[in-house]
C-alpha cells in the first residue's frame, strides 16, 4: 500500500479548503515546519499566523480569531496542544462557544526521540472533560483528509491527533467518513477490536490476522472518533461478539478503553481488554522500541483476544 | 476635545454606572465591586463616545468590540449595557441568580453586547489580539478596545499578546490597565509590583501613555492621541481608585470581592447624588 505523509495531508487539504473557504486560517506556534504548514503560509501568506513559542497565546488568539469569524486551524506537539494550553482551550474557546480547532501533532509513542516531555498519553483523557468537544485521531492519510474537512465543516471546536510521519493507506481515495461514525474495516464473530489511530489500527488489522490463523474471527473498527463515541456500533459489535479489545497509542485509563469500558458497563456488560499505556510516563527511544515495550502490538492485541473468547467461552 | 458638556454627560453616565453597579452586588449581597466601580469610568466613555455600537442591533458587523479581560468586573458592564438598552435593566436583578444571563465573568454566550467570555485571568488580551487580526484581515476598520487588571498583568500570558500585538501591528487594538494599585492579597507593589509599568509596554512595541483613570477629558485625549498611532497597539495605564466612588469600600485592599448588602449600597448610591 502507498504510503503518504501525514503532515503533507494535512497541509494539502488545508490548503484545498482555504481555496473554498476564506475563513480557514492556520495558527502556529514556531512549529510550522514540523506541522508542514509552511506550504500554507506560502500560499495564503496573510491567512497564516505564527505566534512564536507561546502556545497559551496561539490558542486565545484563534479563539479570538474565531470570535471575528474565522476557522483557525491551531497545531502544536499533543504535549503542549494539552497540558500547557488545557485552560486557554476550555475558557477562551470551547466555554466561549467558539469554533477553534486544535490539533496536537506527534500523539504518544510517535514523539519518539523527544521523549517523555513530548509524549502525550493523557490528552484524550483531559479533552474529554470539555463539554462538547469532538476528539478525533485519524489511521491514514485519506482518513486524514476526509476528517479534516468533516472538521472544518463542523460548528464548535475539535481536538485531532495527528501523526505527523508517513502512513501507509489503509482506505482508498474517496472513501467517505463522518465524525462520530466508526468504520469498520474487518467483519467477524468471536471478538471486537475497536482501535485508535495510525500506530493501533494497523496493529489491529494484523492481530486479526493472526487471530484468524489460530481459527477466531476478529471485527476491526476503526474509531477515529473517540469523542462522542460511536455508541451504537459499540453495543451493535458487543452483542455480535461478546467481547471487545480496545487499542489505542495512550493511557487506556481516560482514553479510548475508558470510554468503551464506561459506555458499555452501563448499557451491556462486556468482557474488554485494553492495549495501551497502563498508568505510565512517557520516555525517550525510537517508536518501534516504545510500540513493544508499552505493548502496542499486534502480538499482543491477539494475546488479549485470546484470552477473552477463551473466557467467554 | 470633548465639550464641557460632553464631559459632564460622561460623567453622569458613570454616576450611573456605579448606582447601577452598587444595587446590582448589593441586591445580591457579594461582588467583585472594587474593580467594578474602578471602570466605570472609562466603560461610561467608551460606551457613551468612542464605541461604534448599536444596541438594537448588538451583532452590527461594524460595531467596535471590547474584551473585559478583568472578566470580573462584568457587574459594571452589565450595568453600562442595560443603561445603554442591550438589555432591560430588570435584568440586573438576576446576577449570579441560577439560569441568569449576567453570571459574575463574561460570558458571549449569555449575554447580549458581550463580546468575550473572560474570567480566567490573563486570556482577555490574546483573544482581542486574534479579533484585531480577524477584523484586519476583513478590511474591517473597527476598533477593539481591551481593559486588563494591574493584579492580571502578572499573568504571563499579557506578555505574550504583547509581544503578539506589536509584531503584527495591530494598530486598532486599544487595551487599557485597570492600575488601581490593588489586588486580593494586598498592594500590588507588596505582592508582585508591575514596576516600570509604562516603561514594560513601550519596550514591548506598544503606544504606551498613563493618564487618571477618572479624568474623562484626559482619557478621551488619550484614546484620540492612541487612533492617530499607525503599525503599533495602543496601551493606555489608568491611574484608578479601586472601589471610587463608594465610601464604604474605596480603596480598601479588601474591596476586591466584598460583602455588602442593599441598605449599604442604598447609602453608597445616594451618596453619588
Amino acid at each position: 500500500m502507498e504510503s503518504k505523509e501525514m503532515r503533507a495531508v494535512y497541509c494539502d487539504t488545508l490548503i484545498d479548503l482555504a481555496k473554498e473557504n476564506p475563513a480557514i486560517m492556520v495558527v502556529e506556534a514556531d512549529l510550522m515546519k514540523a506541522s508542514g504548514t509552511m506550504r500554507f503560509k506560502d500560499v495564503f501568506p496573510e491567512r497564516s499566523v505564527d505566534v512564536g513559542v507561546a502556545e497559551s497565546n496561539m490558542v486565545g488568539v484563534s479563539a479570538g480569531l474565531s470570535a471575528g469569524g474565522k476557522i483557525p486551524f491551531a497545531a502544536t506537539f499533543g504535549c503542549f496542544a494539552s497540558r500547557r494550553v488545557f485552560d486557554q482551550f476550555f475558557i477562551s474557546a470551547n466555554y466561549a462557544g467558539l469554533n477553534v480547532k486544535l490539533v496536537g501533532t506527534d500523539p504518544g509513542i510517535s514523539a519518539g526521540f523527544n521523549g517523555g516531555t513530548h509524549m502525550p498519553f493523557e490528552d484524550i483523557g483531559m479533552m474529554k472533560l470539555i463539554p462538547g468537544l469532538t476528539i478525533l485521531e485519524p489511521s491514514d492519510p485519506v482518513s486524514l483528509e476526509a476528517l479534516v474537512k468533516e472538521c472544518a465543516a463542523h460548528q464548535g471546536c475539535t481536538y485531532m491527533r495527528l501523526h505527523r510521519k508517513p502512513i501507509k493507506m489503509i482506505y482508498q481515495p474517496g472513501e467517505k467518513f463522518e465524525l462520530g461514525k466508526g468504520k469498520v474495516l474487518l467483519d467477524g464473530n468471536d471478538v471486537t477490536i475497536i482501535a485508535l489511530g495510525a500506530i493501533l489500527v494497523p496493529e489491529a488489522l494484523k492481530a486479526a490476522s493472526i487471530l484468524s490463523e489460530q481459527g477466531i474471527s476478529a471485527a476491526v473498527i476503526d474509531m477515529h472518533t473517540v469523542k462522542p463515541l460511536d455508541e451504537e456500533l459499540v453495543l451493535a459489535y458487543a452483542k455480535k461478539t461478546g467481547c471487545i479489545v480496545t487499542a489505542e497509542n495512550h493511557q487506556v485509563s481516560g482514553g479510548l478503553g475508558a470510554s468503551v469500558a464506561n459506555y458499555l458497563s452501563l448499557v451491556h456488560p462486556t468482557r474488554i481488554a485494553m492495549v495501551g499505556v497502563q498508568d505510565e510516563f512517557g520516555q525517550v527511544a525510537t517508536p518501534d522500541w516504545l510500540q513493544q515495550y508499552y505493548k502496542m502490538t499486534a502480538e499482543e492485541i491477539a494475546k488479549q483476544a485470546t484470552s477473552l473468547v477463551k473466557a467467554k467461552n | 476635545m470633548l465639550t464641557p458638556q460632553a464631559i459632564e454627560k460622561v460623567q453622569d453616565f458613570a454616576k450611573e454606572i456605579r448606582k447601577k453597579t452598587l444595587y446590582t452586588i448589593g441586591n445580591l449581597g457579594v461582588g467583585h465591586i472594587g474593580g467594578a466601580l474602578s471602570i466605570a469610568d472609562i466603560l461610561a466613555l467608551l460606551y457613551s463616545q468612542e464605541m461604534k455600537v448599536d444596541p438594537k442591533n448588538p451583532q452590527w458587523e461594524e460595531r467596535d468590540l471590547l474584551v473585559l479581560s478583568k472578566g470580573h468586573a462584568g457587574p459594571a458592564l452589565y450595568s453600562t449595557l442595560a443603561l445603554k438598552g442591550f438589555f432591560p435593566l430588570s435584568e440586573l436583578d438576576t446576577l449570579n441568580q441560577g439560569g441568569t444571563n449576567l453570571p459574575s465573568h463574561c460570558d458571549r454566550t449569555k449575554t447580549i453586547g458581550i463580546d468575550m467570555s473572560t474570567g480566567s485571568l490573563g486570556q482577555g488580551l490574546s483573544a482581542a489580539c486574534g479579533l484585531a487580526l480577524s477584523n484586519r484581515i476583513d478590511k474591517n476598520p473597527k476598533y477593539v478596545y481591551a481593559i486588563i487588571g494591574d493584579g492580571e498583568s502578572q499573568e504571563g500570558q499579557n506578555w505574550e499578546a504583547a509581544m503578539f500585538a506589536a509584531q503584527y501591528k495591530l494598530d486598532h487594538l486599544i487595551a487599557f490597565t485597570d492600575y488601581n494599585k490593588l489586588q486580593i492579597d494586598g498592594t500590588i507593589d507588596e505582592i508582585m509590583s508591575l514596576g516600570d509599568i509604562e516603561g514594560k509596554w513601550s519596550t514591548f512595541g506598544w503606544y504606551t501613555q498613563r493618564v487618571d483613570g477618572h479624568d474623562i477629558s484626559a482619557m478621551h485625549q488619550a484614546i484620540e492621541n492612541a487612533k492617530k498611532q499607525t503599525g503599533k497597539p495602543s496601551m493606555i495605564i489608568l491611574d484608578t481608585i479601586k472601589g471610587k466612588g463608594a465610601a464604604f469600600c474605596e480603596g480598601l485592599a479588601s474591596n476586591h470581592n466584598m460583602n455588602f448588602d442593599l441598605t449599604v449600597a442604598n447609602k453608597a448610591i445616594a451618596e453619588l447624588g
